[in-house]
């Protein structure tokens, strides 16, 4: 912080570290004291076992309803499978370039021939790959995962509208839907529903609804004053108000939430037919991928990644015709009647031909054998440096942040041993820093961070004692949000300790942690650079986009193909995940200060660099600051499908519990992954939205 | 214009804060009838008295204009008449029924017979044709579509837009919107007309023409019109009486000739301080009693300062002022005519 900004009164309750030297003393004394008191063995250890036998009871309450009410669910299931199979065999029925012709009019429809051009290749790549059978059975559980979210999440959020209560309630049920991580609650959906498609279609209800619930809310509040009462003023009674003035005029956001919705659904839906026995094309991948058939696990990726792309923009086009009040802006009515009589001729052209019915088996091409092959080359030839990257990494930074110096310290490797003097080296250093920081730079946030940062290289996230990372979490929040962020923190931190999964909590954080680092350095670097370049910012957009709309799962494939099964294949899955939002907030974090102050800046004669580091990054910091947000959420949810790859921590407690059938455990750790992501959310939304008013911006 | 208002105000008070009414309670009671000092003693309660004991009359056929600057309460006072904003205190009548007690589907009806409001950002429906926007106040109340569409159409022509009936809001100019939101307004041939700032949102040009495009609407339709605006001269051109708001109080109350003539404090006098005043006085605001002056000599009640200063030239001193039928109601001096020509331009 410079001095300028220590100098604003802050005109937010929550405190802002550095704005009085006491808090920070008061900071530093407390945490010091719980670090002295935990390494002097009070509170020191986590409770390995659970101080409340919290799955325990959950297994036993999950147990008791899956019994009482195991008939209604398998009836459900059995209800909801019919249409997922009729669906699944109207789209094996359908001649194949029929589907062709169908996908490129959506896409028509949607956005134009360049949509059109896209859809129709993303099908003929399905279908000449031969993985047309498997993508069927994924789409039919989309089809109706999909109505049935929306239609739940309109009706929510319209409730949460008319009655602002309900949303009080809802919005942290909604935060615990989205974070606790699938495979979590994939378990007690298994259980109750029975092995079927069911498990697919619940698990991404779940998931899916949240966003297009907030998108329903968020649009409809946001719908312009004046419109709101002159459709009062009119004469509207409340049923008209909502049906004819207000979801018509949100109808923009409202559809994309919808996008969100379907995005969310694929997602879900390709990694729960795992545990379903589907076999649809989730399975396709995950199953390859575990058997080191890379080549063929690629083009599996390749498809849900195209998949996922058309979806997406298909959606967000009809998002935005809707925008303009109607649907055909510039859509030929030769187009159309040119795609209807295409379906019709493809029809009757099925009929006579067989292969144009079913595609023919020695029509499909299979390059996986090549992919193999390049890819082995790669892995061969990369290796030096690969291996050299995993070292350094596992042993500079992944386990001494993890288990502690004294572990990683291997004299090949460190080329010294640890020792005392080395300690007291060390400390004397870090020390040295803190103080120059503090006093010297007058940076005093970064000082403690520092400080911090310190303290963990050398214990261990699992070693520190835990009343050092409950008092420090819990005043971080204090001082970003007062008293109710650190309620929150407390809170979290608390359930994580008193369900006894303390240790694995660490392991998980300190992995997210890493992961979020690299990812928020690389991404607001590139970010950033994009900002201040066009030409990379061209670039880098269609990237962003494109890894964007990928599912979460098809981001192990690269991850395990390079570096194989281990930590730092996790490490490096979650960094190419949660890359996106830095490098989009750092551009726009920066592209959004304002121009006036650009200006000014400029006719004082501040060069260039100046203006970057004292100008543009400060104020860009708010922006960047909920990319991190983003980055932290996306992280934490990689952490457990990344388990799938080797990942140690919470993830891996949630694997066991569901090869094991223990529901319960599954789902506390889970719910304390959940506990991570809602406290670090709210930490990181309460500094961003301070600093933000402190500034003065929007 | 008859006697009986059409709309009346009388002690209306918006308090926005933490329960308001009793605060408001609590307030009278400490300081009874000082405007002021309740609004203080909210003001230190943590609330805000957006409008304070307003009371006021508006009679059939009158343009009466609210003006004053921003956070006046102009616009809350207006809302508290529709209903949009629910008055703290007080009561509104229209046509002698207070409209304060009705219930909500009275309410209902109320605005869907007998209220049009325009709005200053338009408030058109971003999804519906300039028909559909026109004709929907016609919808909410169950009416068909061709009736309704037809009787949109004469609206829309009324307001000299035929011919973009099927155009979307987001294709026309401001100044078209603005149309579109009169049209829909007129849609059910209200009693009542409200206008929140109109035509603030356009440009200056635009805004002069929409003006003379109200006023020659108000004379074909005569309707009893509430008009806010923070513009002094928009409020000369178009108003029969102004009222000057002010910290959510009227100020004063008047013909844009009494402002002129006689403004109640130093706040009025600034405001018609760059008010050209030969175009706004008439003789009949400036006339002495009337005292042996020759009827040849005389100039109507009506005639503005401007006109009648041409009629000094040649030395007269005096000139009698008639009224509409001719009988001599007062004198007017050169003195007297250059003094009201310049009070407050010192």
């Amino acid at each position: 912080m410079t001095t300028a900004e220590q100098e604003i009164a802050p005109i937010a309750t929550g405190r802002r570290l550095g704005t009085h030297w006491t808090h920070l003393v008061l900071f530093v004394a407390v945490a010091l004291a719980a670090l002295v008191t935990g390494l002097g063995g009070i509170g020191g250890t986590a409770p390995a076992d659970p101080l409340l036998p919290l799955s325990g009871w959950l297994s036993i309450v999950l147990d008791w309803f899956s019994g009482s009410f195991r008939g209604l669910f398998r009836i459900m299931s059995a209800l909801l499978a019919w249409p997922i199979e009729q669906f699944r065999e109207g789209l094996h029925w359908l001649p194949w370039p029929t589907l062709l012709v169908i996908a490129a009019a959506i896409g028509y429809l949607a956005g134009g021939t360049r949509l059109a051009l896209f859809c129709g290749a993303t099908f003929a790549y399905i279908v000449i790959a031969g993985l047309w059978e498997p993508t069927a059975v994924t789409l039919a559980l989309i089809a109706v995962a999909v109505p049935f979210s929306a239609a739940l999440a309109l009706a929510l959020g319209i409730a949460s509208y008319r009655w602002p209560v309900m949303w009080r309630v809802l919005q942290p049920v909604l935060d615990l839907m989205q974070t606790i991580p699938t495979l979590a609650y994939l378990l007690p959906i298994l259980v109750l529903f029975g092995i079927g498609p069911m498990v697919a279609v619940v698990a991404s209800l779940i998931y899916a609804i949240p966003p297009m619930v907030r998108a329903v809310v968020h649009g409809l509040h946001r719908v312009p004053q004046d419109i709101v009462e002159s459709g009062q003023m009119s004469g509207s009674n409340r049923n008209q108000l909502l049906a004819w003035v207000l979801v018509p005029s949100a109808m923009p956001t409202i559809l994309l939430g919808l996008n969100q919705t379907i995005m969310a659904g694929l997602s879900m839906v390709v990694i729960a037919s795992m545990v379903g026995g589907v076999s649809d094309i989730g399975i396709e991948v995950f199953q390859t991928m575990k058997q080191a058939k890379f080549g063929r696990s690629i083009m599996a990726g390749l498809v849900i990644a195209l998949l996922a792309m058309a979806m997406d923009r298909v959606t967000r086009g009809f998002a935005e015709r809707s925008r303009h009040g109607f649907l055909a802006c510039d859509i030929s009515k030769t187009a159309l009647i040119g795609f209807a009589g295409a379906i019709a001729a493809s029809l009757a052209a099925a009929m006579v031909f067989a292969d144009l019915r079913n595609y023919s088996e020695s029509w499909v091409v299979r390059p996986a054998p090549l992919l193999d092959a390049a890819l082995e080359w790669f892995t061969i030839n990369a290796y030096p440096v690969t291996s050299a990257i995993k070292t350094y990494m596992t042993y500079f930074v992944l386990l001494p942040l993890k288990s502690g110096l004294h572990s990683a310290m291997r004299p090949n490797i460190w080329g010294i041993e640890m020792s005392p003097a080395f300690t007291f080296v060390y400390i004397v250093a870090a020390a040295g820093g803190c103080l120059a920081l503090a006093f010297a730079a007058r940076q005093r946030v970064l000082a403690i961070g520092l400080g911090v940062l310190a303290i963990y290289y050398y214990l261990g996230t699992v070693g520190t004692p835990w009343t050092f990372t409950v008092v420090v979490v819990t005043l971080v929040g204090w001082f970003a949000g007062g008293w109710r962020v650190a309620l929150v923190a407390l809170g979290g931190m608390l359930f994580i300790l008193f369900s006894g999964n303390w240790e694995r909590a660490m392991i998980s954080l300190e992995l997210t942690a890493v992961g979020v680092a690299l990812s928020v350095l690389l991404g607001s670097g590139i970010g950033i650079w994009a900002a201040l370049n066009d030409r990379v910012s061209a670039i880098v957009r269609p990237i962003c986009d494109t890894l964007q709309t990928m599912p979460i799962f098809v981001f192990l494939i690269p991850a395990v193909m390079v570096f194989l099964v281990g930590e730092f294949t996790a490490l490096f899955a979650i960094m190419l995940y949660a890359i996106v939002p830095p490098i989009r907030y750092g551009e726009l974090g920066i592209r959004s200060v304002p121009h006036d102050l650009i200006e000014a800046a400029r006719m004082m004669g501040v060069k260039r660099r100046q203006m970057i580091w004292q100008v543009q990054l400060p104020l860009a910091l708010p922006e960047i600051a909920l990319g991190i947000n983003q980055t932290v959420m996306m992280a934490l949810a990689m952490v457990v499908i990344a388990s799938l790859v080797g990942a140690p921590g919470l993830g891996q407690d949630v694997l066991i519990a569901l090869s094991q059938g223990k529901s319960g455990h599954g789902l506390v750790a889970g719910l304390c992954i959940a506990a991570l992501a809602i406290v670090f959310d709210r930490i990181i939304q309460a500094w961003s939205a301070g600093r933000k008013r402190a500034l003065g911006l929007n | 214009m008859s006697n009986t208002p059409r709309i009346s105000c009388r002690h209306v008070w918006k308090v926005f804060g933490a329960s308001a009414a009793a605060e408001l309670e609590k307030a009278r009671e400490v300081a009874s009838d000082d405007v002021g000092a309740v609004a203080e003693a909210l003001r230190r309660r943590g609330c805000v008295a957006a409008a304070c004991d307003v009371s006021f009359d508006v009679y059939p056929g009158e343009i009466f204009v609210i003006m004053g600057l921003s956070g006046s309460g102009k616009s809350t006072v207006v809302r508290c008449l529709s209903r949009l904003v629910e008055p703290t205190a007080g009561e509104v009548l229209i046509d002698g029924e207070n409209i304060l007690n009705l219930s909500e589907a009275k309410l209902v009806e109320l605005r869907r017979h007998r209220m049009g409001m325009v709005f200053q950002n338009f408030g058109l429906m971003p999804h519906m044709t300039v028909l559909e926007n026109v004709a929907y106040p016609l919808r909410v109340q169950g009416i068909g579509r061709s009736e309704r569409f037809a009787r949109a159409r004469e609206t829309v022509e009324l307001v000299g837009l035929s011919g973009r009936e099927d155009s979307y809001p987001s294709e026309l100019s401001g100044g078209m919107q603005q149309r579109v939101g009169i049209a829909r307004s007129l849609a059910v041939k209200p009693d009542v007309w409200f206008l929140d700032e109109p035509f603030s949102a356009l440009d200056p040009l635009i805004r002069r023409q929409m003006q003379d495009e109200f006023l020659r609407l108000q004379a074909l339709l005569r309707k009893s019109i509430l008009f806010i605006t923070h513009d002094f001269m928009e409020a000369l051109r178009l108003a029969d009486r102004i009222a000057i708001m002010r910290d959510g109080q009227f100020v004063q109350v008047g013909t844009a000739a009494d402002l002129v003539l006689n403004p109640a404090d130093s706040y009025v006098a600034d405001f018609t301080s760059d008010v050209p005043r030969g175009k706004i006085v008439t003789a009949a605001n400036i006339m002495e009693p009337a005292e042996g002056v020759g009827a040849k000599d005389s100039i109507s009640g009506d005639v503005t300062l401007d006109d009648l200063l041409q009629r000094f030239r040649g030395g007269r001193e005096a000139l009698a002022v008639t009224d509409g039928k001719g009988a001599v109601i007062g004198r007017v001096t050169l003195d007297g005519a250059l003094e009201a020509l310049c009070r407050g331009s010192r």
